[in-house]
Order: C-alpha cells, then sequence, then structure tokens
C-alpha cells in the first residue's frame, strides 16, 4: 500500500460567520491523482490554501508523512514537500524561463541564500532546473521571458517550477482553467507523469480530465465531502448527482 | 494633577485629535478612495494657514480668511488633480510619493517668496473671543470648544455625504467594485476631481482653524503630515471611522505626553504607533487576514 | 552581447579618472565630489532594498544620521576619536536601529511599510531634536576628524581634504564590489523574486521576512558608514541629517539614476548633486526648481536617466542584462476597469 504523503483531519476554516470548509478529512498517496470537485463556492479554493498554508486553518490538523504541518506558513510548508500551482498563473513574469526554475532549484539547495558566490555559478542547481523543464518540455524555451508567453506554456512552467523543489505532495489549483482543446491536452500528459513517486492533489472544473487523470475522487458541496473514492462509484452516487448536478453546473 | 486641569487637557487632547482627524480624514479618503498617497498633504495644511494669516492680516476678517481659504484650496485641488494627480493613478507608490515631494518643494519654496521664513500669529475671530468659566478660577477659551464643534460638523457632514447622498453612493460603490460601477455608466472622472478637492480642502481647512491657537510657521506642515500618517496607519487606511478612533488617541497621547514628558512627547505619538503595529499590522480598523 | 572589453576597462578607466581628480581641481570640487561620493553611497544601500527589495522606504537618513551622532557623541571635545573604535561603534548603532525598525516595519506591507518607515525616522529625528542628547535642534561638532592610527603611528591623514577623497573613493569601489556581489549571489536572486512575486517566492519556500530584513539591515550598516564618513567631513551632526527631506532626496537619486542597477544611484546621485549646484548658483529659490524638476522625472521619464539615454542614444547604452525600464502602463484613473495593480499585498 503506498505510504500517504498528505493526511487532512477535520479541516475547518470560517470567515467570522461563514463556514468555508467544515469537517473535511482527506489523505493522497504516493503515486496516485487524488481529485477535488464540486460547485462553485463548494470550498474547494479554500481547501487547498489550507493545504499549502496560504491560509490558516480555524481547526483540524494536516500531515506531511509524520510531519504535523499544520501550524506552519506557506514557505516552511513548501520546504516540508509541498509544492502548488495558483488558479492565477504565479511565476515571475519579469524573468527568464531558466531564471523561474533556477529560483525553484535554490530555494531547495543547501544554501539557498548565500550571499557572496554567484548565484548562477551552483552546477547543481542549474542541473536540477534543466531537468524540472525537460520534464515538462520547455528547454526550448528557456531563455524567453516568462511574462511574454502564452497562457499554456506559463502554466507548463509553474509546473516546472513546482517540480524542481521535489516535492512530495504537488497541489494543482485549476491548471486547466482557461486553455483550449490541444493545450490542455499536452497539460494532462505531464499531469499524469507528475504522480510517478509523488502525490498529486488536483482541484479541476473540467471533467473530462478530471474522469481521464483522477485515480480517487472527492466531491464537495457547501464545505463539507459529500463522496469520496474510486471516480466510477463517485460518479454514481445518488447524493453526489444531487448535489453536485443540481446546482447545473458542467 | 487635579481634576480640573485634567478636564482642560483632556480637553485640549480631544480638540487637537478632532483637527488631526479633519486633516487625516483628508489623507485617507484620497489614498481609499484614489489610492494616491500624497506626501504634500501636510504642505496644504500650512498653506491654508499662510492663506488665513494673509487674508486676515490684509481684511481683518477671518471669515473671509475661512471661506476664501476653502475656495482657493478648491480651486487648486481641482487644478492639481487635472493637471498631475489623474496621470498618477494606477501608478506604484514610489511615483506617486516623489512626485509629491516635488509638490513639497515647490510649494515650500512658494510660501518662502511670497511670506518668507517668518512665523506669524493669527487673530482670534471677535466673535469667539474670550472664554468660558468652569470653576471660580479656571476657563476654558471659546474658540477652542467652537473648533471642536466644527470638526465635529465637518466629521458629521463627511460621514452624511458618503452615507446618504448620491455621490456618496457612487463613491462607495467605486471604492468597491469599480468594474461594475462603470459599467453602470457613472463617470468617474469628475468624482475623482473633487475628491482630490476635498482632500485638499479638509487639509488646508485644519491649517486654517488652527491658525489662532497656534503659530504660523514653516515647519507646521511636516508635524502635520507625519501625525497624519500615524493617525491613518493606526486606524487603516481608507477607513474614516479609523481615522478618528487614531485621531483620538494620537491627539490625547500628544496631549498629555507634553504634559507628562515633555522632552519626549513626540516620540510618546511614535512609539503607540509601533505597539499598535505589533498587535495590528494593518491598523485597527484595517484588513485583518493578511 | 555586452562587450567584456566595455564591462571591465570602463569602470577602471573611471576609477582611474576619479582618483586623480585632486591632481587637476581645486579643493571645493574636491571636497564636493566626497560629499557625492558618500551621498552615493547612501544611494545605492538604499537601492537595496528600494530597487532590488521593492521596499520604500522612508527612514534611511535616520541610519545616515545616527552614524554622524555616534561618532559626534563618541568624539571628545580635545582631539581626535579613533577610527578603529568609532567606526564599528557608529554603523553598529545603525545596524541596530535598520533590525529595530526592519523588525516592527516589515510586519507591514505596500503603503503601510512607506508610512510606517516615515514615522520611525521622524521619531529618530526628534529624539535628537527635542532632547539634549548632542545639542538637541542646534546639533554637535566634531572637532577632530577621527584618528587612523596604529600604536600611535598615523597611517592615514583625514584632515587632509584629498586623503578624504581617496579614502571616500576606495569606500565607493568597495561598496560597489559588494553589493554586485550581493545582488548577484543566491541571496539577491531571492530577495529579487520576492520583489517580482512575493506569493510565488513564498510558496516556493524562501523566507520572506527574513531576507528582507537582512537586506535592511545590510543596507542600514551600509548606510551608517556613509553617515559616519559625511559627518567626519562636514564636522558637524544636525537633526536634519535624519531627517526624512534628506530621505526623499536620496530617493529621488534612486529613481532618477535607476533603480535596477547597483551602480544607478550614485549616477543619480551625480546628476542630482551636480544640478543643485548649477541651480544654486542661479537662484536662491533653486528649491522650486528642483521640485519641478522632480515632477517633471515622475511624469515624463519614469526611469530615470536610463530612460533619458535610452531615448537619446537608443539601445547602446542599455547592458543586456538589463530589461529595459518597464513602460509605466498608462495610468488608470479610480472607476476605470483596475487593469493595473497599486499593491503588491495578495489577499
Amino acid at each position: 500500500m503506498p505510504e500517504i504523503a498528505l493526511r487532512a483531519g477535520a479541516l475547518e476554516k470560517r470567515f467570522g460567520g461563514l463556514r468555508a470548509v467544515s469537517e473535511v478529512s482527506l489523505d493522497v498517496r504516493i503515486g496516485e491523482i487524488h481529485a477535488v470537485i464540486g460547485p462553485n463556492g463548494a470550498g474547494k479554493s479554500t481547501l487547498i490554501n489550507l493545504l499549502s498554508g496560504d491560509l490558516p486553518v480555524t481547526s483540524g490538523t494536516i500531515t506531511i508523512g509524520d510531519h504535523d504541518v499544520t501550524r506552519l506558513g506557506p514557505d516552511r510548508r513548501g520546504l516540508a514537500g509541498v509544492g502548488r500551482s495558483y488558479q492565477k498563473t504565479t511565476i515571475f513574469p519579469q524573468s527568464t524561463v531558466f531564471e523561474n526554475v533556477r529560483l525553484a532549484a535554490q530555494a531547495r539547495s543547501q544554501k539557498p541564500l548565500r550571499m557572496f558566490t554567484h548565484a548562477l555559478a551552483d552546477d547543481s542547481v542549474n542541473l536540477h532546473a534543466r531537468g524540472a523543464l525537460q520534464k515538462v518540455g520547455l528547454e526550448h524555451r528557456a531563455d524567453a521571458v516568462a511574462g511574454f508567453m502564452s497562457h499554456g506554456e506559463q502554466r507548463q512552467l509553474e509546473i516546472a517550477m513546482v517540480l524542481a523543489t521535489d516535492p512530495v505532495i504537488i497541489l494543482l489549483d485549476e491548471p486547466l482553467a482557461g486553455m483550449g482543446q490541444s493545450e490542455a491536452l499536452g497539460v494532462i500528459q505531464v499531469i499524469r507523469s507528475l504522480k510517478d513517486g509523488r502525490a498529486v492533489l488536483l482541484v479541476e472544473h473540467d471533467m473530462d480530465a478530471v474522469f481521464a487523470l483522477a485515480d480517487r475522487l472527492t466531491v464537495m458541496a457547501d464545505g463539507r465531502v459529500i463522496g469520496s473514492g474510486a471516480p466510477e462509484e463517485v460518479r454514481n452516487d445518488p447524493a453526489v448527482r444531487a448535489a453536485y448536478l443540481g446546482h447545473g453546473d458542467h | 494633577m487635579d481634576f480640573l486641569t485634567f478636564a482642560v487637557q483632556l480637553l485640549n487632547g480631544v480638540q487637537y485629535g478632532l483637527v488631526l482627524f479633519l486633516v487625516a480624514s483628508g489623507l485617507t479618503l484620497v489614498f481609499g478612495i484614489l489610492g494616491v498617497i500624497n506626501l504634500a498633504h501636510g504642505a496644504f495644511y500650512m498653506l491654508g494657514a499662510y492663506v488665513a494669516y494673509w487674508i486676515t492680516s490684509y481684511t481683518g476678517s477671518f471669515w473671509l480668511a475661512l471661506l476664501g481659504g476653502v475656495a482657493i484650496a478648491f480651486v487648486v485641488g481641482l487644478l492639481l488633480e487635472n493637471v498631475f494627480i489623474r496621470r498618477m493613478y494606477g501608478r506604484d507608490h514610489l511615483a506617486q510619493v516623489l512626485l509629491s515631494f516635488g509638490f513639497i518643494l515647490v510649494i515650500d519654496e512658494v510660501r518662502q517668496i511670497l511670506f518668507g521664513k517668518d512665523v506669524h500669529s493669527v487673530a482670534t475671530p471677535d466673535f469667539l473671543r474670550g472664554s468660558i468659566p468652569l470653576t471660580d478660577v479656571l476657563s476654558y477659551p471659546v474658540y477652542r470648544l467652537a473648533v471642536s464643534l466644527f470638526c465635529l460638523a465637518i466629521a458629521a457632514a463627511i460621514f452624511f455625504v458618503i452615507r446618504y447622498t448620491r455621490i456618496g453612493m457612487i463613491v462607495r460603490a467605486g471604492a468597491e467594485n469599480r468594474e461594475m460601477t462603470r459599467a453602470l455608466g457613472i463617470r468617474f472622472d469628475a468624482v475623482n476631481r473633487y475628491v482630490f478637492a476635498v482632500g485638499i480642502v479638509l487639509a488646508a481647512l485644519g491649517g486654517i482653524v488652527i491658525a489662532p491657537i497656534s503659530t504660523v510657521y514653516p515647519g507646521m506642515g511636516d508635524s502635520m503630515l507625519i501625525l497624519s500618517f500615524v493617525v491613518v496607519v493606526l486606524g487603516g487606511i481608507g477607513s474614516v471611522a479609523g481615522a478618528a478612533i487614531g485621531a483620538l488617541l494620537i491627539g490625547l497621547a500628544d496631549t498629555f505626553g507634553k504634559v507628562f514628558f515633555p522632552t519626549f512627547s513626540s516620540i510618546t505619538v511614535y512609539l503607540l504607533m509601533a505597539l499598535v503595529l505589533l498587535w495590528r499590522p494593518n491598523g485597527i480598523l484595517g484588513k485583518r487576514e493578511v | 552581447m555586452a562587450n567584456p572589453m566595455k564591462q571591465k576597462v570602463l569602470p577602471l578607466l573611471l576609477v582611474a579618472l576619479a582618483a586623480a581628480l585632486p591632481f587637476l581641481a581645486p579643493t571645493y570640487y574636491v571636497q564636493f565630489s566626497t560629499r557625492v561620493f558618500l551621498l552615493g553611497l547612501l544611494a545605492m544601500s538604499l537601492n537595496l532594498v528600494v530597487g532590488f527589495g521593492g521596499l520604500v522606504s522612508m527612514c534611511h537618513a535616520a541610519f545616515f544620521g545616527l552614524a554622524g551622532y555616534a561618532l559626534a557623541l563618541a568624539s571628545p571635545q580635545s582631539g581626535p576619536a579613533s577610527l578603529w573604535l568609532t567606526l564599528p561603534l557608529a554603523v553598529g548603532v545603525a545596524a541596530l536601529a535598520a533590525l529595530a525598525i526592519g523588525g516592527l516595519s516589515l510586519r507591514t506591507r505596500g503603503i503601510y511599510f512607506i508610512m510606517v518607515t516615515l514615522a520611525f525616522g521622524e521619531m529618530l529625528f526628534f529624539l535628537f531634536h527635542d532632547t539634549q542628547i548632542a545639542g538637541g535642534s542646534d546639533g554637535a561638532y566634531i572637532y577632530f576628524k577621527p584618528e587612523v592610527a596604529i600604536a600611535g603611528v598615523p597611517l592615514i591623514d583625514l584632515e587632509n581634504p584629498r586623503t578624504f577623497y581617496w579614502v571616500a573613493l576606495g569606500l565607493l569601489v568597495v561598496f560597489v564590489m559588494l553589493l554586485k556581489a550581493l545582488t548577484n549571489s543566491a541571496f539577491g536572486h531571492a530577495l529579487v523574486a520576492a520583489r517580482n512575486n512575493e506569493r510565488r517566492a513564498r510558496s516556493l519556500g524562501f523566507p520572506i521576512f527574513r531576507i528582507r530584513l537582512t537586506a535592511f539591515v545590510i543596507s542600514g550598516a551600509l548606510a551608517g558608514i556613509a553617515g559616519y564618513f559625511a559627518a567626519a567631513q562636514y564636522g558637524f551632526v544636525a537633526p536634519q541629517l535624519l531627517g526624512w527631506h534628506l530621505s526623499a532626496t536620496i530617493l529621488v537619486m534612486v529613481v532618477l539614476g535607476g533603480m535596477r542597477t547597483v551602480t544607478g544611484p550614485l549616477i543619480g546621485a551625480v546628476v542630482l548633486l551636480g544640478l543643485e549646484e548649477v541651480l544654486k548658483a542661479l537662484t536662491e529659490h533653486w528649491k522650486l526648481i528642483e521640485g519641478l524638476i522632480v515632477i517633471a522625472i515622475v511624469l515624463v521619464l519614469p526611469g530615470g536617466v536610463q530612460d533619458l539615454a535610452d531615448r537619446v542614444f537608443g539601445s547602446a547604452t542599455r547592458r543586456v542584462d538589463e530589461p529595459r525600464s518597464r513602460p509605466e502602463k498608462p495610468a488608470v484613473p479610480p472607476g476605470e476597469p483596475a487593469a493595473a495593480t497599486r499593491e503588491v499585498e495578495h489577499a
């Protein structure tokens, strides 16, 4: 049984009186893609923010391996093995593609904040960065300025950056949003390859992609989990159909 | 300190706080609604005081100075917005800081040319001279009470306009959701112009009303500027209510600070700010979640 | 590709020329140049935080002035103080102040950061202005330049304006090399990453607060070195050395000369101070003209002299590793669909 990379227990997030996430527990194993779906307002974005540390939990626990990371901010959680992509592509637009990934590799290197030797002189970091670029197929664009690339390429870059940090769990927040058919196919391939040796949590609206990729599925509505398990089971669960499809979503 | 002296200092602190609020509300409105940081805000406060001095010394009438000062400030505000400020919307803070610093250099020198480096005083208007007796021996100046009441009236007016008038509604809507308001066909250029002009007027008003109480001197703009910033930081940017709380806190801290630690009074204010920021990095009424 | 000859030879040539100045120009200009160098140092140190860090600090004059005051307070009236003792003291004081102020201010963002640093700078101004720690508003004299000696044998005579000039030039060279090494290092890249996209930098695992605070303290210490020698040069310290007008003036130098490079602010200092000299000779109301120039720069040349050079000379003057000064997005009036983002802060 592959080990559990990320475990969330009874997560709760309140904003004033509003319960954005309530009693949510789930886990993600190495080698699997665990997709989280649900209508708008279900709490998926909040959930991902809680898991990455961008939002503090109101109550509940989050563990990576056997390391309790609940109280850690996004930077320390990142160091603990979490990598995430954002709904709105979050990269360094002024820098080149290579520099973007190099920075990611630098963050996880032995001495991420060394002060007097030239950053570009670190061969192991450079090698690592090139490797990550190769995995997503962007090495031919290494010298392009990130901000001028197409939306799809920027998404690929973001995934490369996440890879360069050697995460144990990757959180993908609607990676296919705003993508055309052919672009999406490419990204789907990349996402599928991510699960090799890692755990992947995918929040997505594109149902074709979800059913093509997911090993397990969790459905949320109104901040709660209303179904979880193998995709086909969940798809046919009456409670899920009622709550989810009843919202009139695609 | 006996109760009566305490009462007098309390009244002074409140009055000072109210004038601070008057000036700071202009700053927080301009920043909250227009998104522009204006370092020259203090310079307009100073100009207001000098213009009040100038008009009173020529006409002998404080009321003319009040009306004239407001009118001049309003027109200047409209002009500045039209020529300079509207080019600063959406630009980074550094650019805004430098632009307003340029304004300060120009305003300071203009004041120098017109009025020199002299310190002046402005006479209290006849109508408001004298003091109200509090006890057999202690009395409180009528003018100071009038200033406090005036500031309260302005505060109420701001509140009223923002809450209950059409223009206030547009301003609030614009601050909350610009795209939607724009889609509804509301023209913002004029509103922006007026908001900025009102901001300048509020600063100048502060200078005008304070003139009979304290002296009119070249450096008065600087100290007021920093204090207004402290008030806005304490209260949370864009929050007029926050500015009110912050201003009263600072007004009282400064006044009592001067009584108990005369040398360190200025420092007390900044210390207060440091402590508040440790507790709430976005100000007392600012956004909570960072 | 930037000509490596140009990169190595040009700076050496400039330094050699500068070193020759005392033999070519009268003492007034030598002293003026010293002053320009020291303010250039201050501007370059500020730029670590503003240009590379993306944080608009309005209190750097305070670190500059504090170091000067430390020297004044440590200098006996009867003879020179030892540089070996007073320089570390002054720099230490400045660095400590930067640690305290940075530690508190860096908890805030964007506009709050500007206002908070402004207020803290003023706090230090009032500390020296209102109290009698060092003469209050009148300031204090430093009667003798610090002594640089080992076992009573003088090594460098700072009383000699030429020697002082060479010391300042030497400091300049060292500062530039130091700052270049720092900004090219892993630390420097991380600092810039935090400026470019704080959320992503944090998500990658960089400790943002620690990085910024470190930059702030280093910057404060360097400002302190500049302040120490500036005070030694003037022989006098006054609260204005800590005031926010000076802080704003250095900010002008930074923008004027170019924020994205290490030496940009030095150029800004040369241009601004040179301009001031010319204006002062023309009219007693030179501040008015300076104010108008600052306004013009903000409106017309947001990239400073780099922008001007670009327009006049084309891309020949731009170094290949520098992106063209980001074209400012057209100003979006409030109420227009907001395409521009003003705030660095993320929800």
